[in-house]
This record gives C-alpha cells, sequence and structure tokens, in this order.
C-alpha cells in the first residue's frame, strides 16, 4: 500500500513480530528459538531473518524430538537449520527417559507429557534464558490469555493468575537466574494470517501438509496415519486415503483430515472456509476442556 | 486464485462493561453471527451447557478460557479473540470489568483502536460506565461505541436508549478525548444489531456494531507527524570476509512516529549528532520510505557510536529530553504506591533507574475529579506523579504520541511490572549543547 502509509494485516502482524523478536535479541543473554518445522516455527523462522538481517539469527535452534514425530518433520527442520546456516539443537524425550529426567507412568504411550521435562531440562542445559516459540493465541482457549512475553519461574511453570500486565509495546522482560521467559511473536496471528503468510513470502513446508495417499486408522473419531507406534487393533477401520495434515503434533495423535487440498492457494481457501478448528484435530487437546491449561501450568510450549 | 483482492487492514478493540453487563456473550454474538464459531468450539460449548448450563448454551464459554473462570462465571484475565471478514480482521481484547480488574482493562486498551462499552439498558449509566469512558479517555483511544446492552429487556424503548444517550453525552466532554462516539442499541443475547440489523428497533437507523467496526476510519490512528525511531538493536553482521558487510552498522528499531526517508536529515538523542539517511531495510527488502509502526533497519551516512535506547528525530520537530519529568501512572499492584519509592522505568527501548518524587494527586475516575496530595497510590488507583530518571527520557506527551508517551515501572527484584504510565507533554523540545553536523 505505497502511498498511503497504511499497513495491511500482514505487514501489520509481520512488524509486530520483528519488534518482539529483536527485543529478544536486545535484552537476552541466552535466547533460542523453538523450531519444530512445523508451518508456524516456519514463520518464525523467516520473521527471525528478516529482523536481523543482514548479521545471521542470532540465537540458536532448538526442538524436542518426541521420537514420535513425523519422519517428513525431521528431515525438513534439519534441511531448513543447514540452509540457514543456523545452530540446531535436538533433545530427545528417549534420552530424558534413559537419564531419568522423564519417567513414563505405566502403560503410558503418548510423548506428550514427557516433552516437558525434557525442554526444562535442555533450558537449564543452555541456561537458556529466553524461548522464543510459535504458538498463536487463537489456537486454544487458555492461550488466548497468553503474553507476548510470558514468564516461567524455576520450575518453568505458568501461573495464568498472576502474570505480568503488558501494556503497548512495552514488554518487561527481566527475569532472575533460574527463571526464564517463553516469548510468542506470533501471538496475534490466526491459521489464515500464517498460511496467507507462507504465500506470501514462498516459504517451504513438509509435504505432508499437502495432498497425499496414506494409509490411516479410524480411532476415536478421526483418522490417525498408520505408523510403528500405531498398529491397528483388530476390528479397526484401516483405509488408504487422500489427506493432509493441519496441525502437526505427533504421529500417534495428529488427525489427518481428507482434503485434496494440494497446493498453498487450496488451503487458504480451506482454511478460509473450514468450520472446524485446527486443533479440533488432535487427540491430546481434547483430553478435557482444560487439557491445554493444565500443561501449559506444568511448562509445555 | 487469491482469496482478496484488496488489502485487509487490522482493527483492535477492547469490550468493557460490569461483571453482567454481557461483554463476553457480545463477542459470542459476534463471533456466532459473523461465522467465526466453528462446529468444535460449538460442540464443546454445548458439552458444557449439558455440564453445567442445564442444557442453555452459553456464549460467555467462548472466551472465558480459564478454568477458575468457567467455575466462576467471570472473566479474570484479558483474553484475546480473533476474526475476521472481508473487509477487516478483528483483534479483541476481552477485558474484566470488575472495580479491582482496573489494571486489565488498562492493559487491554493501550493497543486498542476502539472501546466498546457496554451499558446495560435496564441500569442506565453506572458508576463502571463513567469508569470505562475515563480509561478509555485516559489511554488515548481514538473512537468509542457505547453498546446499550438487554434492550429485549426494555421492551425496546427508543426513550429509555435516547436517555442513557443523553447522560452519556453530558459527560462527554469532560473527558474531552474522543474522534468518533457512536451509540448502538443491541442485544447480545439474541443478536439485535449485532451483525444484522435489528427488525425491533426501526427508530434506529445508525449501523450495526460490526457494520460500525468495519468501517470506521483508523488509517490515521498512527502519528505520521514527526519522525521517532527509538533504536531497539544495533545490527553489525560481524563477516570479516564479507568486503560488502564488513563495515555495515545499521541501528533497528520500530518507528514510533512519523516517516523517514532516505536522504533526510535526522538528529541523534541525547548526543545531538546530526547525519543523513542513506538506506532503510524495511520487511520488504530496501524502501525509500518507510513509516510508523514498521519495523525497520536504518543506515546512516555518518559512522556515529549509537545504541539502544538513544532515539533518531527528525530536526525540525524535536521532542522533550528531561530527567524531570510529569505523568499519569494507573498503578497495578497490591502494595500501593508511595512517594520516595524506586524503580525500573522502561520507555521506548530504554530501562532507567527512577525515582517517584512526588504524588501530585489521584483521580476518581467516576467524577473525573483530581483529589490533590495523595498519601499513597493503591491497586488500581490513577494518579499523577512525579519521576526523576537516572538518564534524560526522549519523550513526548502520550497525547502527541502513544508510542513516545508511555512507560512501565517495574520492581526491582521481583521484576513485577506495577504501573503503566502517560506522560505529560514537555514543556520545552530537547535542548541540545551542540547541534553540529557529524564529523
Amino acid at each position: 500500500m505505497k502511498g498511503t502509509y497504511q499497513l495491511d494485516h500482514l505487514q501489520y502482524l509481520e512488524n509486530e513480530a520483528i519488534h518482539v523478536l529483536r527485543e529478544v535479541a536486545a535484552e537476552f543473554e541466552r535466547p533460542c528459538i523453538l523450531f519444530s518445522g512445523g508451518k508456524d516455527s516456519i514463520c518464525l523462522l523467516r520473521l527471525a531473518e528478516k529482523a536481523f538481517r543482514p548479521s545471521p539469527i542470532p540465537m540458536p535452534l532448538l526442538n524436542v524430538d518426541t521420537g514420535h514425530h513425523f519422519p517428513e518433520l525431521n528431515e525438513f527442520r534439519d534441511r531448513r537449520a543447514r540452509e540457514l546456516g543456523a545452530r540446531l539443537i535436538v533433545r530427545k524425550v528417549e534420552d530424558a527417559i534413559a537419564r531419568g529426567i522423564a519417567v513414563p507412568a505405566p502403560g503410558e504411550v503418548s510423548r506428550n507429557r514427557l516433552q516437558i521435562p525434557t525442554l526444562l531440562a535442555a533450558i537449564e542445559e543452555f541456561r537458556f534464558d529466553a524461548c522464543v516459540g510459535g504458538a498463536r493465541r487463537d489456537e486454544e482457549k487458555s492461550r488466548a490469555k497468553e503474553r507476548f512475553f510470558s514468564f516461567r519461574d524455576a520450575f518453568g511453570q505458568w501461573d495464568p493468575r498472576n502474570q505480568r500486565p503488558e501494556v503497548w509495546n512495552l514488554y518487561n522482560t527481566r527475569v532472575n537466574p533460574g527463571e526464564h521467559m517463553r516469548v510468542f511473536p506470533l501471538s496475534n496471528w490466526t491459521e489464515l494470517d500464517v498460511w496467507e503468510y507462507i504465500r506470501k513470502e514462498k516459504l517451504e513446508v513438509p509435504r505432508i501438509y499437502f495432498s497425499h495417499r496414506r494409509l490411516c486408522v479410524r480411532r476415536q473419531g478421526q483418522w490417525l496415519a498408520v505408523n510403528e507406534f500405531l498398529p491397528p487393533q483388530p476390528g479397526e477401520e484401516v483405509r488408504e486415503l487422500r489427506v493432509r495434515v493441519r496441525t502437526i503434533g505427533d504421529i500417534i495423535s495428529t488427525g489427518m483430515i481428507e482434503s485434496p487440498a494440494d497446493s498453498l492457494d487450496d488451503i487458504i481457501a480451506e482454511v478460509a472456509a473450514a468450520r472446524v478448528t485446527e486443533r479440533g484435530a488432535r487427540a491430546d487437546d481434547r483430553t478435557g476442556d482444560a487439557a491445554m491449561e493444565d500443561r501449559k501450568r506444568l511448562g509445555y510450549f | 486464485m487469491s482469496t482478496h483482492t484488496r488489502p485487509v487492514e487490522i482493527l483492535r478493540f477492547n469490550t468493557c462493561g460490569s461483571v453482567d453487563d454481557g461483554k463476553s456473550t457480545l463477542i459470542g454474538r459476534l463471533l456466532y453471527d459473523s461465522k467465526n464459531l466453528m462446529e468444535d468450539q460449538l460442540e464443546a460449548l454445548q458439552r458444557s451447557a449439558d455440564l453445567t448450563g442445564g442444557g442453555q448454551v452459553n456464549l460467555a464459554n467462548i472466551t472465558d478460557g480459564l478454568r477458575a473462570e468457567r467455575e466462576q462465571g467471570i472473566t479474570i484475565d484479558v483474553a484475546y479473540r480473533y476474526f475476521a471478514t472481508p473487509r477487516r480482521r478483528f483483534i479483541v481484547a476481552d477485558t474484566p470489568g470488575h472495580v479491582q480488574y482496573t489494571r486489565n482493562m488498562v492493559t487491554g486498551a493501550s493497543t486498542a483502536n476502539l472501546s466498546v462499552v457496554l451499558v446495560d439498558a435496564r441500569q442506565g449509566v453506572t458508576e463502571q460506565t463513567r469508569r470505562h469512558a475515563c480509561i478509555a479517555a485516559l489511554l488515548g483511544i481514538p473512537h468509542i461505541v457505547f453498546a446499550v446492552n438487554k434492550m429485549d429487556l426494555v421492551e425496546w424503548s427508543e426513550r429509555r436508549f435516547l436517555a442513557i444517550r443523553a447522560e452519556i453525552e453530558a459527560f462527554l466532554p469532560k473527558l474531552d478525548a474522543f474522534r468518533d462516539v457512536k451509540f448502538i442499541p443491541i442485544s447480545a443475547l439474541h443478536g439485535d444489531n449485532v451483525v444484522d440489523p435489528s427488525p425491533r428497533t426501526p427508530w434506529y437507523e445508525g449501523p450495526t456494531l460490526l457494520r460500525h467496526l468495519e468501517t470506521v476510519h483508523i488509517a490515521s490512528d498512527w502519528n505520521l507527524t514527526a519522525l521517532r525511531f527509538p533504536v531497539q538493536w544495533v545490527n553489525r553482521p560481524h563477516r570479516p570476509t564479507d568486503s560488502a558487510l564488513h563495515d555495515f552498522r545499521g541501528f533497528s528499531g520500530q518507528l514510533a512516529g512519523g516517516i523517514v526517508r532516505t536522504g533526510q536529515w535526522v538528529l541523534v538523542l541525547p548526543s545531538g549528532w546530526k547525519t543523513t539517511v542513506r538506506e532503510i531495510w524495511t520487511p520488504e527488502g530496501i524502501e525509500a520510505e518507510a513509516f510508523c509502526p514498521q519495523s525497520v533497519t536504518l543506515v546512516l551516512e555518518h559512522d556515529l557510536d549509537i545504541s539502544r535506547g538513544d532515539m533518531i528525530v527528525s530536526p525540525d520537530q524535536l521532542p522533550g529530553m528531561s530527567q524531570e519529568i510529569q505523568g499519569r501512572v494507573c498503578w497495578m499492584h497490591p502494595k500501593p504506591l508511595i512517594a520516595g519509592r524506586k524503580f525500573l522505568l522502561k520507555h521506548t527501548t530504554q530501562t532507567v533507574q527512577a525515582v517517584v518524587t512526588s504524588l501530585e494527586s489521584r483521580l476518581d475516575i467516576a467524577t473525573f475529579e483530581a483529589e490533590p496530595g495523595p498519601s499513597e497510590l493503591g491497586l488500581n488507583d490513577i494518579g499523577e506523579v512525579r519521576l526523576r530518571t537516572s538518564r534524560p527520557l526522549i519523550y513526548d506527551g502520550y497525547g502527541f504520541n502513544r508510542m513516545t508517551g508511555s512507560f512501565i515501572l517495574i520492581e526491582p527484584g521481583t521484576n513485577a511490572t506495577v504501573a503503566a504510565g502517560m506522560l505529560r507533554s514537555p514543556s520545552e523540545p530537547a535542548r541540545l549543547e551542540y547541534t553540529d553536523f557529524a564529523i
């Protein structure tokens, strides 16, 4: 919108996110960016490139590998970090279990809860004082009350009833030793904004976001990808479908949606017309009305 | 194929009202009627209606996200909601209306273009209505809407609506703040005049709430008159092998006011050096100009020692520069403010030490009267204070520029954000020891 001195919605969100990223670089000693290879963190990385260019991104990338990631995602993650010349730190839930940092409950298959101690151990190991993540407020109800700079105490806990007021764009970034901050530059972005930005910036995303044929098993009202961790049980319906993912969690809990969308334009049209939220397709968020709030209090990202 | 052809702007608004005025219901209604609610959200609502609501779907449950809120039926913290129409994107700050939650309202209002103040048609103007209008005025929100809600409970009476409107119009001049004011008769519960015009208010000829939100003119809400560029981060690539970048030194930050153009003379404060702008790196590449609120990196003609907290300004419109400042604060902490207390003060990109030298007055936000010489300011009090800072602030009055006129106070040790502050206009523009050209 040259000549009118007005920003459209994507430009507004981009400028806001860049401001937040630069505030992190300027005010923290040891920040990192949480990078999973998912669509939100892909946008985050692009924004970080823009915030600091022509300098390289002045912080390492961190990923907690649950061991249940889609292989396509890890491949993409590693390649993207290499292209950027960024330092990528991966910490595995598997190793955290072996070292007794994360302890699975008897019969616990999901790695969702076990990511938390793994992440907190990585924060301690590298003495990170800020972790920048791609979470958005529109994802989930308890995230709607999240700050751009979200304080975590020495146990990594979030206290939703005692958050620092966040006024204007004046962010209180101060933490004491052992405490840290989670920072969410995409707080004000919606799912549609993310896809529109990916299209505008011509960003590459993992293929599993686009329609492909895959063997799926019907479980608890959704289609899950058949894989080594998730063998179909006798009597379960298994079909090969044209599917894509809308949001990526672990391979054992990410619902595949039937979709012919195989281009960014198709995805944007599909998201714009969608009648269920993105996280409606994730079994981990459906355990209870307050499922996310409970996990966030404990240090989830 | 593109889903839109024309640029879509973002409008940020907050909703405020007393506990039972129906704020959350209104937001639920806006989302529901503009088809921004999803099936799984509706299902979750239905589930909680069956569990706790005796089968009645409660639109307020869409926004009340924390468990304690659903249990107590109240909104505790500022919740942000997003919805879109083909014309605009909306960011809604749902701010609680209890007396003790002024700090949340200030939080939600600080970034808003527009405030929606809910008034219960049965109760009429209450002390809370005046408080909400007062806070919106103090925070410099340009646009305000009084949504007179629960019109269904007063038989859609035009007389009732006009009486409420007259009462509000009687006190608005005292606030002397808003660029435009709208009054809209609605029923959030039933949806009248929220998204669709109501057949029950034939006497009302104005827009529905959503229509107004979609069309109110917000392009001039940013200050584009005086260049203000607080330096946020110094960009030095440190790449000795890359000859193009070897000497690169840029100053990154978000334009807090005005327009910057390549070739233009600028002044660096507090040093007073003058130089010209050589390059402007915007998120979209190198451009000849950039404007507030863009995040950019400036390359200057001369190699100057500039660091975070300095401000680049236009030489013909200088901000104030002083260690003695005065402003209004909203006190946000249970431990009261008394004169003599020391804090960290964050203003633009600079954090300095500050001592509160005196409490000038406390504002009664229901009567708009200032009570002089209070002994302390308690949680949710708004008052006028004087401060002395360890280094000069480079600032404007809040009424002139929200970004260079605002600050926060942080308590050392706990690091709690204890106050949001709005500065009085400086008594004089920055006086410079020397204004030599650089080199």
